[in-house]
């Protein structure tokens, strides 16, 4: 949210200067919406942006995970998969519960698995992507 | 679960279509519009690189 307020600048200036008036850190907005989808919006109010980004994101991980897409793991020791972590790693508490559920473990042999592993790194992405834009609307450098 | 492969790219193409929109534009309206054209865009690439590898093996 940024309002318009007034500072005593140079003299003849009016004084207008934006300023975001968020109450919510934009260190906080970033870190909740990486762990929960949509969380950071939340927390600056904006609900709708909120409830649609949880929904895309989790619904993108849950189908991943119900085509049987694999879950990466860190320290395989081969680049592409510690890629795919990183990517993975973007849905947050989504990544930690799929994995404390053993969930994504299975060995990938159909291309449908394939397309699941896809849609659940991308789903990491898009969050990451979703908490970044928390942070701006936080920070005030998007306006809204 | 199963899905067939068009029913995957649909899927794919809206779930992104709508975190693109949100986060890339900064009015409602825009953000509608931009998701809109994301989302032709992927179904529409994926379509026209289809016949693409179909001509290709044809």
């Amino acid at each position: 949210m940024a309002t318009k307020v007034n500072y005593p600048l140079a003299a003849g200036d009016k004084g207008l200067v934006e300023e975001s008036t968020s109450r919510v850190s934009p260190t906080t907005a970033l870190i909740a919406g990486w762990l929960v989808p949509g969380a950071g919006h939340l927390l600056l109010g904006k609900w709708i942006r909120a409830i649609l980004l949880m929904a895309s994101v989790v619904g993108m991980f849950a189908i991943g995970i119900a085509l049987k897409g694999k879950l990466y793991s860190p320290n395989t020791g081969e680049p592409l998969d510690m890629l795919g972590f990183a990517g993975d790693l973007g849905s947050g508490l989504l990544y930690g519960l799929a994995r404390l559920l053993g969930w994504g473990q299975a060995p990938v042999l159909v291309a449908i698995a394939d397309y699941g592993t896809k849609f659940i790194v991308v789903a990491g992405l898009l969050n990451i992507v979703a908490a970044v834009d928390a942070h701006s609307l936080a920070s005030g450098r998007k306006h809204s | 679960m199963t899905i067939s492969h068009f029913s995957a790219v649909l899927l794919f193409s809206l779930f992104t279509s709508v975190v693109f929109g949100i986060t890339q534009r900064a009015e409602p309206k825009m953000m509608v519009r931009f998701g809109a054209l994301c989302f032709v865009l992927f179904v529409g690439g994926t379509i026209a690189a289809s016949w693409v590898m179909w001509l290709i093996k044809h």
